[in-house]
């Protein structure tokens, strides 16, 4: 199982080590750092390495290096999925994950760290039973901490480890009883040149926020359920039905939680909601560039744009530019060659475009590669696969929940060719 | 507040000022400096001194304060063993809590406190645990005895703590189960034979319960579990299958992979035609779809994995190639792995997007990736016959960009092309050549020379172009030169008359000045060959080629078996058997698929397991090793012909008493040796029983050849050495084959071996050690093997043997086992060495003692064959060679009478009589054992 965690930062250096099992020398870390080294990116390093007696797995998030170590044959995708829950346990207990926050919670985060594995093996990873034993900080506690002398860990024996319903602890009391679901979809896509679509799918969650009193039972029904093609469920939801009658039924856990993500990939379904116009050439003779881009709304189904920005590494041979923007300012990094515009909200009767010219450095040759174009958006109030909520139902309790549902589309890996 | 605090540090000694503050009567001071102390810990400062000082601070009923402690013990613990002693009452105590969060967590403590002294005191109270009425605590328990059985195996088994365990697999808590089945498959992994994972369909039954109750960690456990099962028959396995489903619908990836691995192993033994089967397949897709969508570590994972299944089970993906087409900002190893994916789906039905697609990364800044898409568009041309045409055309295009190692990686892939399709895209000739002069990488420059050799006739200045090449002779790489010096002689084949200049310059400087004994080696061939034979030459050099086959670098089945079986694990990841690199599993068992059974009246099927070897895909694709053989070599090819294993060796035991063993040892070592057949020598091995009937067999021209080097020397000649028989096919050992034969030289007995490496990897660090045997057998020194022995390169190794090791009766005698180790892991063979190897020099006999001896030995230890025939005359003068004396030869009524002694190495005197009657061809040979040896009985 899993021996180690290290925690590196991108300059390499550790800043926090925890053994599960027997101690492993830092040493180890080395090998990791060799590759590291190679890599052009730190994205680039290989997530699993090979040393003589260990073997490293690590995750590279929020610009840190969660590295474990592991000795015997363990599922790497066991440990990549733990590294991630680490990560996301630090963000949700300190609200984000970087070096200084875990360096100033640093004990917090190694009580936490020691009770999510035991010997190396999963304990509580579920972030409600982890908040009941060890609560998070906020500013009022330490206050009342300091005052009063108690302390951070909760004594009471965790109801929810024993229960056949692990992810929910019991006596939860709310004054507003409240269920709000967002239903977020991502679009991953290739568009070529002329902006045929390559390649397109939906990836799609349900984030659920609950706070609901005692043990509610729900029953979440989709208008168009068909649709998805592929489904993975929180483990509170009971599969049986969903197989048989597609609802989604439920006990919840308290507070924020992913209900379920999904996916659709069947491409007539998925609709492009802009179009990029773009042409970035360089003269063969002389070193000289230009460049025009135009972006424009398509299939939005009468929704506005938002939030539209285009990101290009430029080739490196660039040496310097020069453009304009009809609409939203655009930055340009010389170190990294990166281009950002952002257009902000898409207004379908003056179209923005970014167009200007590129010089290349003396005497370099024309650049082979042809830069492709990130694009990011965010739609309001609509789901693009069309997935809508038909209605969510109660049981087991009395009161009478608020309830909310909410859409958004974004964009996830939309890049455009060149 | 923060705990950056606990890192500011003071003028004064740090250390000392947490000692006065732990020491402090303020509960609220303690906890903040044990929070210091922790903190300190944590990146790696020692604060070990103050080990006494925070034990102190145990007895609290504090729990955050207890907590924090236990934390500081078990990381100190292992260097303060006589203080950790201290900490012991209060962990008992502990564990006596009423609070079952106090009782697990003193448990758990303990176990991480690797210190032999307190292991002790934890047995009573794990014991207790185990059976705590709160599952909390028995499932801490569970976990706690895998800990102490990685601290001292051999307490966990004495105290029955293993039965323990097995017993909570029937736990009424799922969570429980899980984690015993965690801590049993942990356990099992350092006791490969332990059965202590024991699955029947009850046990199975409750596992499948307990999936789907238990936390996703659990239910991993449990998957893995559940694919060491062999269920009995297919109904078994598609109701396993049906309870595992759901499974693919989990958001923790690695539940969703460790059920492919389920889904993937039971599907194997569901009929083809049954509706589950199909149905089945269609839910595989959409999970190994969705887990690419996954951040980008986990894709690599799964992306590794589809690759086996892909191999194994393509329909499953086919239509699905889209979600493989790589983006812009997926890190380099992601983007490498969606190529090679992409490739094996490649099919005429999608061909046109994959070009399409394989194109546009040909223009990339990730030149590692532009190169491996260049690949790929040649490898589809080899695979998608009906896209070849639009391969060529596409590569054209990238040779035009000029990219200088586009333009290399495209030669390299056309010239496979050329291969594949002889005489349809020469028309390209001409625009490779344009680039001939930006080729600087050897591989690329090979293949371009192989071209212009191989259409020598088509382009006017080849003479000029190779040429061109051998000015730099000496500075290019071995691969150039020895296709240099074969598109010469290929040139030379079809231009005779204006080049015959290059030709003699480029042998000469081949045989002369080169250091390279494969490049003059195969100089001097061709030297040979041209200048005895033309015609030959032309026969062997410009040989038809064998097409090449269209998929490449696939995995050898039986590999891929074993790897489908541990999909999901590190196995996976390096596609390679788990035995080949994991350190903590040692000799672990080999994975199979299991066989499909006869469905119908559900009959138990026994043997399905051993009967995996019979559950071969159905169309065994040949694999191309990626170097090609001398053989290959020499013929211009560079891709060999599919491998073959050799015959498997009988290992069918004899039952035979020593005495037998010995008459028929010898017997056939007459047969052999008169004979002269090999076939004899090779059957010695494995059946001596049925010698004489084998003797029936004409024996052809090997039998003069055999006499004349024998009569025509006039002097004892080496013993006679068995042919090389296979002793352990690649397929029991990883791809390392050796055979070999034993052999007597001057004395000294030599096993001689010949090794052959059939796998993908390069094997280093041979090492061999023989179990104890009959004679005493034992290498003399190492085996000298000092070069890796790279894929498909074999080696030739002469081990000296020595009869001074350790002695033990086998069965049959002149048994060995054998074990060969090397990087990949240890194997063991048999082989039968033949008796004739032990007959010492100095076992010619003094005719009187000989005579005594033969009345001495009683007639129990006498035993008669025939041999047929044989010639006599020069018979005396061979087996001498081989160290049987004749002693002495009379004529007794009509019969020729022989008597011969010999010694065997252990000091065994052996003696026979060789009767011939004239006009008879058939002997009558009569053994007797010297007896007043008393070793002799011993191995009687």
């Amino acid at each position: 199982m899993i021996n180690s965690l290290f925690l590196i930062n991108p300059s390499g250096e550790i800043f926090l080590e925890k053994h599960w099992k027997s101690v492993v020398s830092r040493s180890v870390c080395d090998y990791f750092l060799e590759a590291k080294e190679k890599a052009l990116e730190p994205e680039d390093v290989p997530p699993v390495i090979h040393t003589p007696h260990h073997y490293l797995i690590s995750i590279y998030r929020d610009k840190l290096f969660f590295l474990s170590v592991i000795q015997t044959e363990v599922p790497p995708l066991f440990v990549i999925e733990f590294l991630h829950r680490v990560a996301e346990m630090i963000q949700d207990y300190f609200g984000e994950c970087s070096e200084t926050v875990v360096k100033d919670h640093m004990v917090m985060v190694y009580e936490l760290l020691e009770e999510m594995l035991d010997n190396g093996f999963p304990l509580a990873t579920e972030s409600n039973v982890l908040k009941e034993m060890i609560r998070p900080p906020t500013i009022l506690r330490s206050v009342v901490n300091t005052l009063t002398g108690t302390s951070n860990v909760g004594d009471t024996l965790l109801t929810g480890q024993l229960s056949t319903i692990p992810w929910r602890r019991a006596g939860v009391r709310y004054t507003n009883n409240e269920a709000y679901f967002d239903v977020v979809e991502e679009i991953d896509a290739i568009l070529d040149q002329s902006g045929t679509t390559v390649f397109a799918e939906i990836q799609g969650v349900v984030e659920a926020c609950v706070k609901l009193s005692g043990m509610p039972d729900l029953t979440l029904s989709f208008m168009n359920p068909r649709l998805l093609d592929d489904v993975s469920f929180h483990p509170c939801v009971r599969y049986k039905l969903w197989e048989s009658e597609r609802v989604l039924s439920f006990i919840p856990p308290d507070g924020n939680f992913t209900l379920m993500t999904y996916h659709v990939n069947a491409q007539n379904l998925v609709a492009i909601p802009v179009y990029v116009k773009q042409s970035i050439s360089f003269f063969e003779c002389g070193s000289d560039g230009r460049l025009d881009v135009t972006v424009g709304p398509k299939q939005t189904m009468g929704k506005t744009v938002e939030g539209v920005m285009v990101t290009v590494h430029l080739p490196k041979t660039i040496l310097s530019i020069n453009l304009t923007a009809t609409q939203g300012s655009y930055t340009y990094d010389n170190g990294t060659k990166l281009l950002v515009w952002d257009i902000g909200k898409l207004n379908p009767q003056k179209l923005p475009n970014l167009r200007g010219s590129l010089s290349l450095q003396a005497g370099a040759p024309k650049p082979e590669e042809n830069p492709s174009l990130n694009i990011d958006l965010k739609i309001q109030q609509l789901a693009i696969s069309g997935l809508k909520v038909n209605r969510l139902d109660m049981f087991g309790e009395k009161y009478k929940p608020f309830k909310g549902v909410k859409y958004i589309t974004k964009a996830g890996k939309f890049q455009v060719r060149t | 507040m923060t705990d950056s605090k606990y890192f500011t540090t003071t003028k004064k000694g740090e250390i000392f000022e947490l000692k006065a503050e732990l020491n402090s009567d303020k509960k609220e001071k303690k906890k903040e400096a044990v929070k210091k102390v922790i903190a300190s810990m944590t990146v790696g400062k020692d604060v070990s001194a103050l080990f006494p000082d925070v034990v102190n601070c145990m007895q609290t009923d504090n729990l955050e304060l207890k907590k924090l402690v236990y934390l500081y013990l078990m990381n100190y613990a292992k260097s303060q063993p006589d203080m950790a002693i201290m900490a012991v009452n209060t962990f008992v105590k502990d564990c006596e809590d009423p609070n079952p969060l106090i009782r697990a967590l003193a448990v758990r403590t303990m176990g991480c406190i690797r210190v032999d002294k307190i292991t002790e005191y934890l047995c009573e109270p794990l014991r207790k645990c185990l059976k705590d009425e709160d599952p909390y605590v028995r499932k801490t328990a569970a976990v706690c005895v895998a800990k102490l059985h990685d601290i001292n195996a051999q307490l966990v088994e004495d105290q029955g703590f293993l039965d323990t365990l097995k017993d909570l697999i029937s736990d009424s808590n799922p969570m429980v189960v899980a984690n015993a089945v965690a801590a049993l498959s942990e356990i099992a992994e350092s006791h490969p034979n332990s059965n202590l994972l024991d699955l029947n369909p009850q046990s199975i039954n409750k596992l499948l319960t307990a999936l789907n109750e238990c936390t996703e960690w659990g239910q991993i456990f449990i998957l893995d579990c559940l694919a060491n099962y062999t269920p009995r028959d297919d109904r078994e396995s598609q109701s396993i299958c049906e309870r595992v489903t759901p499974r693919l619908s989990h958001a923790n990836s690695a539940v969703v992979l460790s059920a492919v691995k389920v889904l993937m192993k039971f599907m194997e033994m569901l009929p083809k035609d049954l509706d589950y089967y199909g149905t089945l397949l269609k839910k595989l897709a959409p999970p190994l779809v969705t887990l690419l969508s996954a951040e980008p570590e986990l894709q690599y994972v799964a992306l590794r994995n589809i690759n086996l299944i892909v191999q194994k089970r393509p329909e499953i993906l086919k239509h699905e190639m889209k979600v493989f087409f790589v983006k812009y900002n997926d890190p380099i190893y992601v983007k490498l792995e969606k190529l090679d994916i992409m490739i094996r789906l490649a099919s005429q039905a999608n061909i046109a997007q994959v070009l399409a697609e394989l194109k546009e990364y040909a223009t990339e800044v990730d030149v590692d990736f532009v190169r491996k898409a260049v690949r790929a568009i040649g490898r589809c041309a080899i695979k998608v016959e009906q896209s070849a045409e639009r391969c060529v055309s596409t590569l054209l295009d990238l040779i035009q960009t000029k990219v200088n190692y586009v333009v290399q990686e495209a030669i390299v892939v056309i010239k496979d092309i050329f291969r594949k399709y002889p005489n349809k895209y020469e028309s390209v000739i001409a625009t490779l050549c344009e680039n001939l002069d930006s080729l600087d990488e050897p591989e690329a420059r090979a293949a371009m020379i192989w071209i212009v050799g191989e259409y020598a006739e088509r382009i006017d200045n080849a003479d000029e172009l190779l040429e061109s090449f051998l000015e730099g002779f000496h500075d290019e790489s071995t691969q150039v030169q020895l296709q240099l010096l074969t598109a010469i002689v290929k040139l030379f084949l079809k231009k005779p008359t204006e080049t015959q200049e290059l030709v003699q310059q480029v042998l000469s400087l081949a045989t002369q000045d080169s250091d390279n004994p494969d490049l003059r080696d195969r100089g001097y061939i061709y030297w040979r060959l041209l200048s005895t034979d033309p015609v030959a030459a032309k026969e062997v050099v410009l040989a038809e080629k064998p097409l090449i086959s269209e998929e490449t670098d696939l995995i050898e089945p039986t590999l891929l078996e074993e790897l489908i079986c541990h999909i999901g694990t590190l196995a996976s990841v390096y596609h390679k058997p788990p035995s080949a690199f994991v350190e903590g599993s040692r000799g672990v068992m080999h994975k199979r698929l299991p066989a499909r059974t006869g469905s119908g009246e559900g009959t138990e099927c026994p043997d399905v397991g051993n009967a995996a070897g019979g559950s071969a895909p159905e169309a065994a694709p040949s694999i191309i090793p990626s170097q090609g053989d001398l053989l290959g070599d020499l013929l211009n090819l560079d891709l060999a012909p599919p491998t073959t294993t050799g015959p498997t060796p009988s290992t069918s035991g004899m039952q035979m008493g020593g005495m037998d063993l010995l008459g028929g040892g010898l017997e056939s070592l007459l047969g052999g040796d008169i004979g002269g057949s090999p076939a004899m020598g090779a059957g010695f091995g494995a059946a001596p029983a049925v010698m004489p009937a084998s003797l029936n067999a004409p024996v052809g021209g090997g039998l003069g050849d055999l006499f004349d080097l024998g009569g025509g020397v006039g002097m004892p000649m080496g013993a006679y050495i068995p042919p090389k028989t296979v002793w352990l096919p690649a397929m029991k050992a990883k791809g390392l084959e050796i055979s070999g034969t034993f052999a007597r030289r001057a004395g000294v007995i030599q096993m001689e071996l010949v090794l052959t490496n059939k796998a993908m990897s390069v094997m280093t660090d041979f090492a061999i050690q023989f179990n104890r045997n009959s004679f005493g057998l034992a290498p003399a020194g190492p085996l000298q093997v000092l070069t890796p022995l790279g894929p498909n390169q074999t080696i030739e190794v002469s081990l000296p043997l020595s009869t001074v090791g350790p002695v033990m009766k086998m069965d049959p005698l002149n048994n060995l086992q054998v074990a060969v180790k090397n990087n990949i892991d240890v194997f063991y063979f048999s082989c039968q060495y033949p008796i004739s190897m032990l007959f010492v020099e100095d076992g010619k006999m003094e005719r009187q003692v000989f005579l005594a001896t033969w009345k001495d030995i009683p007639n129990d230890n006498e035993s008669q064959f025939q041999i047929q025939d044989c010639h006599l005359n020069s018979a005396s003068n061979k087996l001498q060679g081989s160290n049987i004396f004749t002693i002495a030869k009379r004529t007794v009524e009509g019969q020729d009478m022989l008597y011969m002694s010999i010694k065997l190495s252990n000091g065994i005197w052996v003696l026979a009589e060789l009767k011939v009657q004239a006009g008879n061809p058939n002997y009558t040979v009569i053994l007797n054992e010297s007896k007043y040896i008393s070793s002799l009985r011993f191995f009687q």
